[in-house]
């Protein structure tokens, strides 16, 4: 919401600086986006009166101008443009003056001749026609100016006389006498070779010595269009030019007053809870009770008088009550649609509105002034003198003012006649009865609606218009009454028609003040204040709450307002938030801290990080195609996913059940970015569906993915290891062979499952050369997924302490070779299995196949640590162990001493 | 005899002297003391001497024996600690070669500006909660007084799995707000962190996912000055003692009466600059009292307690505190990013 200082001042009067004014209104609860001043980047220009002008001496098309900027003596400008005539205002930018977008004037020599300065046009000025709508330049076509576009063949000779044919009626004329009538037109007179004529024109570029077409058949002088001529041949005579001030200001007067850019917009960004405060009157409101100022508000009084009987001529129905609380219209007769008056235009644009006409503007400034938005109709389009306030047929249309064809259905809400739509209520008004140059009886229509169905049809439509935004907030029923006399004060200010006497106005409901206790204890006790029950009484009056004894009435205006805590916030704005004391909590203490899950996921984290493991984020949602990427089975249930029905995207339209995607994607990132050595780790959320009420099942995994020349599958076996050790997680097993339908993402034979007893915590691998491919990389991915559920559960207890070995150790290292299908896993179980109780620690410390070692044969070397712990070992002991053990190698799995 | 010892004795101890390596000395201890040694020689001939002579000579030779021994102590400590002092020198390293590089993974910057929230909270006895995700609509909106009309209900703002617009993907934490009034005892301290999801397309600022750090405290008598007070230690914790705040009344449809607390920029000193966009002060949370019908709908009697709820916006929290220009590095996960903090 944008608000011209200049306009508040009509409301209340307040003089502090943008800044102090922007910073009062924020703490107050009225949040300032921004402030601009209008005119900042203008300076030094002021009003000039042309008092003599040449033709430049070096130039065909330009002038030599003496202005009168109320300096000691006039000062020289030399001008391009041709609409300028002695006697006129125009704006003079002087030497060392700044026009918008950062344009620099400095005195300068413009073919030979001094300029002091600049004469502005209205683009130059930051304006256009809208602005001053009778600063038009209509150009006459100079035949001085011609130049032939086949220089072979003129269309007009060179050396053309007054008098001389052009073709049919049309003659060469030469300007005798060109005198301005301050209005806009000229009075002139010219020379037809046998005759003198003398017509008036509102071709602002003639002057004496000019040749010009004259038409002698209408009496007039002929424009580009008139000779079917092209811009490039007469290249100076362009409906642009000087800016001719027909403004009360005189000679030295500084532009920005005379343009209306002296102003200052503010722009407010305004809660949904406050619709009234997208108003003029809304915010002045808040702004007085800010500045404890007096505010002024004006009642609107309407003469009324015009002929006919509104009853009559206007029948209003409104069969969707439900949706249409009231429905008040006025009517105007012998429209006079011309361009509103400048105060009303420079305030409209202050506040981001292009002025259009009189009676489209007096909308427009009623909307922003009353924030009630309100809409005209041609009535002669009203079909039967009927509106009808109804829902929309399925498959209705209706051309809205925009041009385009709108498809409505039930849930909307028309404004009809008897036979069609004629607008769509709270959005848009419709082309088949807007506002147009010859329209002579307007209806005003100042309505209120529901303000969801507004909501979700201009949602539907694709058409958030400034009215429906205002309607879909809800607004105050109470109010459309004044404003649609407000909208009628000014047509009959303007002149722009005759009010008809009288109002309809159709009441779907029941007006129902609010009435709520007033508890300044309750109050107090809610803010931590000690604010006195008048300062409260004081604060509310001001904000037009009634207050009677212990009751507060709330104003209409106000439906956010609905109980204690809502009247609490209205005080404490007002006292100021930064008043309120600040205490630390009190009360029973409580004990912080993180969940179990949590801390495992801490531990877990830290215990990536210190391997090497980078932290990354992905997002919750996928594409349904990552599981084909994946290589997961087509029946495989997990495929079955939480299916967003209205996606950003087919990319994020489901809930991941499983995170492998995410590290893939981020795994392939970095890959293609040619980042080395590549560790990332997250614990990430799954969505499986089938969850409580129909929420997902949200479990955990701890992902983990890598790449690179320090990677390979026994690298990640170790970081898996790791985890499990810190986690103190007993009893783990590595194998293959449970036909997981996940297997299929990994490479078959360097693929694990991960076992705790009886529990898969989840498996690891090197992914499969087909997922990788179907990502894009080349190289070996690694990756890990362990579920944290399985994880928390196989945690192993606190540890205890277990005494230290008092007697020393002996080590043995034995090498076996056996068949390559016997596992090193397996060799490891025997080992154990076949202690007699003196076996510590095994550890593989080589595999090794070739020379020495038969073809389809391993040899494997451990290192075995025995100890006994009552007593030092003999070697005899420890060999005669070890005997065993290799004895039962032998016999279980053919591994023989190499 | 005499002069024999006298001898050994200065030719021994110059030998010992002169000696350049341990090895040499202790062939010089060989060939002195040694059974085959000069001394053992001479003291080899002791029979031969007199009953007087005897004793005094034995002292003489037990004390040139002495003399030597000693020599040979203090130069082989001498040779000792120059073949060391060598050995050093010989093995200087160059300190400036690079050492062998430990590669430590890094928590990513959101989550450490997170862990920085979280500690403060704990400290000040807040439990942290988690929770669901894929949410019901009437934990995210019902029951935080957004009802049906409410426009960030609309299929355009929120992300729904089902045509009854029933269950839906969190637009806030606040559903955090509610799961907790319904299941804890009172009083409530609570932080509860989590992604949430808007229907935003992504770019420097936006992304239809991010994080938020929901908190709420119920208890007897909890003011809006407790709000403040608290608020206001926290940000000191987070930005720094004496760091200026400034809280603004605002409007969210679950707290009555709301606000937004701003602290004064860093970059300016509140003078206004790029940083806050000429503002002098940085939009940092939304807070407010929790609205008695919330209370109410959950189960809690708005007229014997009362609380407070902030929520703040982790991705910006962790932008402005690493000064990270776009959001969509926090998502992009590219190691040379994260691998600054």
């Amino acid at each position: 919401m944008n608000l011209s200082r200049k306009w508040l001042n009509e409301f209340v009067e307040i003089s502090v600086s943008d800044h102090d004014f922007a910073e009062a209104m924020t703490l107050s609860g009225s949040k300032v986006e921004v402030t601009e001043d209008l005119g900042k980047e203008i300076s030094n220009v002021v009003v000039g009166r042309v008092v003599s002008m040449e033709r430049h001496p070096n130039s065909d098309h330009m002038w030599v101008c003496q202005v009168d900027v109320a300096q000691e003596s006039p000062v020289q400008i030399v001008t391009g443009a041709w609409n300028v005539h002695v006697g006129d205002l125009v704006p003079v930018a002087l030497h060392k003056s700044t026009l918008p977008g950062g344009v620099k004037i400095e005195k300068g020599k413009l073919r030979g001749e001094v300029s002091n300065g600049m004469m502005c046009g209205l683009s130059e000025l930051g304006l256009d026609e809208r602005d001053f709508p009778y600063a038009v330049v209509v150009p006459a076509a100079l035949l001085n100016d011609y130049k032939p576009l086949d220089s072979e063949k003129p269309s007009i000779p060179a050396n053309i006389q007054p008098g001389h044919k052009i073709y049919g009626p049309v003659v060469c004329a030469k300007l005798l006498e060109v005198m301005p009538l301050g209005n806009g037109t000229f009075h002139t007179c010219a020379d037809i070779g046998e005759a003198t004529v003398c017509p008036d024109t509102v071709c602002s570029n003639l002057h004496v010595g000019d040749l010009v077409a004259y038409n002698t058949k209408t009496d007039s002088y002929c424009t580009l269009a008139d000779l079917h001529a092209q811009q490039a041949e007469f290249p100076h005579c362009i409906p642009d030019g000087i800016f001719i001030i027909r403004e009360d200001c005189k000679p030295g007067d500084d532009i920005k007053p005379v343009i209306g850019l002296d102003d200052h917009v503010v722009e407010f960004e305004i809660t949904p809870n406050r619709p009234d405060c997208l108003s003029m009157i809304g915010l002045a409101r808040e702004a007085a009770v800010t500045f404890h100022k007096p505010l002024n508000l004006h009642t609107p009084v309407v003469k009324g008088g015009g002929e006919g009987n509104l009853i009559e001529l206007l029948d209003v129905e409104t069969p969707a009550a439900d949706l249409c609380p009231r429905y008040t219209a006025r009517m105007v007769r012998n429209v006079k649609i011309a361009p509103s008056p400048k105060w009303m235009r420079e305030r409209l644009r202050a506040m981001g509105v292009r002025p259009i006409n009189n009676i489209v503007d007096i909308t427009n400034y009623v909307m922003l002034e009353y924030g009630q938005p309100m809409h005209a109709f041609d009535y002669r389009y009203v079909k039967g003198g009927k509106i009808i306030v109804r829902r929309a047929e399925d498959g209705e249309e209706l051309t809205t003012l925009d041009g385009n064809v709108r498809k409505l259905n039930s849930s909307m809400l028309v404004i009809a006649d008897e036979h069609r739509a004629v607008g769509l209520a709270g959005i848009m008004g419709g082309e088949n009865s807007e506002i147009v140059a010859d329209t002579v009886d307007v209806v005003f229509e100042s309505a209120t609606f529901d303000g969801t169905a507004i909501r979700k049809a201009a949602l539907s439509l694709g058409m958030r218009t400034e009215a429906s935004a205002k309607f879909e907030k809800g607004l105050d029923p109470m109010n459309t009454l004044p404003a649609v006399d407000r909208a009628c004060e000014l047509v009959e200010l303007l002149g722009a028609g005759e009010v008809l006497d009288g109002t309809i106005d159709i009441l779907n409901y029941v007006p129902q003040p609010r009435v709520l206790p007033l508890e300044p204890d309750k109050i107090n006790a809610l803010l931590g204040t000690e604010i006195a029950r008048e300062e409260m009484v004081r604060i509310l009056t001001a904000l037009d709450f009634q207050i009677d004894g212990d009751q507060v009435t709330v104003p209409s205006w106000r439906g956010d307002v609905i109980g204690m805590a809502d009247l609490a916030e209205e005080v404490a704005r007002f006292f100021g938030y930064d008043n309120i004391p600040c205490t630390l909590m009190r009360g029973q203490t409580t004990l912080g801290g993180y969940s179990q899950e949590e801390l495992l996921e801490r531990q877990l984290g830290t215990m990536c990080r210190s391997m090497g493991y980078d932290e990354i984020i992905t997002y919750s949602f996928i594409s349904p195609t990552c599981y084909d990427k994946i290589r997961w089975p087509q029946d495989y249930w997990r495929r079955d996913s939480m299916k967003i029905l209205n996606p950003l995207g087919e990319d994020t339209s489901i809930m991941r059940t499983t995170t492998l995607p995410s590290m893939l994607e981020i795994l392939t990132r970095n890959y293609n970015y040619r980042n080395q050595n590549v560790k990332l780790y997250e614990v990430g959320r799954i969505y499986a569906p089938g969850g409580e009420g129909g929420l997902a099942i949200e479990n955990k995994v701890l992902s983990m993915g890598a790449y690179g020349s320090d990677m390979d599958f026994y690298v990640m076996k170790g970081a898996v290891e790791a985890i499990l050790k810190d986690l103190r997680t007993e009893t783990v097993t590595y194998c293959t062979g449970s036909n997981f339908p996940e297997a299929a993402s990994y490479h078959p034979g360097r693929f694990a499952e991960v076992w705790c007893g009886d529990n898969c915590l989840g498996w690891f691998g090197q992914i499969h050369p087909l997922v990788a491919q179907n990502y894009g990389v080349d190289g070996e991915l690694y990756c890990v997924e362990l579920s944290l559920n399985q994880l928390a559960n196989a945690k192993g207890c606190d540890p205890e302490y277990v005494p230290l070995p008092k007697f020393p150790a002996m080590t043995r290292d034995i090498a076996v070779v056996c068949e390559e299908a016997v596992t090193v896993g397996a060799l490891e179980t025997c080992i154990r299995n076949s202690t007699k109780g003196l076996l510590k620690e095994v550890s593989l410390f080589d595999i090794y196949r070739g020379k020495g070692v038969e073809e389809g044969k391993k040899s494997v070397a451990f290192n075995l640590v025995l100890r006994a712990d009552d007593r030092s070992l003999t070697a005899d002991e420890a060999d005669e162990e070890v005997k065993t053990i290799l004895s039962a190698l032998s016999s279980e799995l053919g591994a023989v001493l190499r | 005899m005499k002069e024999q010892l006298a001898n050994i004795r200065a030719a021994a101890l110059a030998a010992f002297e002169a000696a350049a390596d341990t090895a040499a000395l202790d062939g010089l201890r060989v060939q002195y003391l040694g059974k085959k040694g000069e001394l053992t020689a001479v003291l080899k001939q002791m029979g031969k001497l007199s009953a007087e002579e005897r004793p005094v000579m034995g002292q003489l030779a037990n004390e040139v024996r002495a003399a030597l021994e000693e020599a040979l102590e203090v130069q082989g400590k001498k040779l000792e600690a120059q073949a060391l002092e060598a050995r050093l020198a010989a093995e200087a390293l160059d300190v400036t070669v690079p050492g062998t590089p430990v590669k430590l993974g890094h928590r990513h910057p959101m989550y450490i500006a997170l862990d920085e929230i979280k500690e403060i909270f704990i400290g000040m006895g807040f439990t942290v909660l988690d929770g669901p995700e894929v949410e019901f609509a009437s934990y995210n909106f019902d029951k935080l007084n957004a009802d049906e009309g409410h426009p960030s209900r609309d299929w355009s703002d929120t992300f729904y799995f089902d045509t009854d617009s029933r269950v839906m993907l969190r637009s806030q934490t606040s559903p955090m707000q509610v799961r907790a009034m319904e299941t804890m005892e009172l009083p409530i301290r609570i932080i509860a962190p989590g992604r949430v999801y808007r229907k935003d397309e992504v770019d420097a600022t936006h992304s239809p996912m991010f994080h938020q750090v929901e908190g709420m405290v119920i208890d007897k008598n909890v003011t809006m000055a407790d709000l403040k007070g608290t608020l206001n230690t926290v940000v000191e914790q987070l930005y720094g003692k004496g760091t200026k705040t400034r809280f603004r009344p605002h409007h969210f449809p679950f707290t009555e009466p709301s606000c937004e607390m701003d602290v004064q920029c860093h970059k300016c000193g509140g003078v206004g600059c790029p940083t806050c966009k000429g503002d002098g002060w940085i939009e940092l949370l939304g807070a407010g009292m929790i609205h008695p019908h919330v209370l109410e709908m959950s189960g809690i009697d708005p007229n014997e307690y009362s609380g407070w709820a902030f929520g703040i916006g982790l991705e910006r929290t962790a932008m402005r505190r690493f000064k990270i220009a776009d959001l969509r590095l926090i998502f992009e996960n590219d190691v040379r990013f994260l691998e600054q903090f």
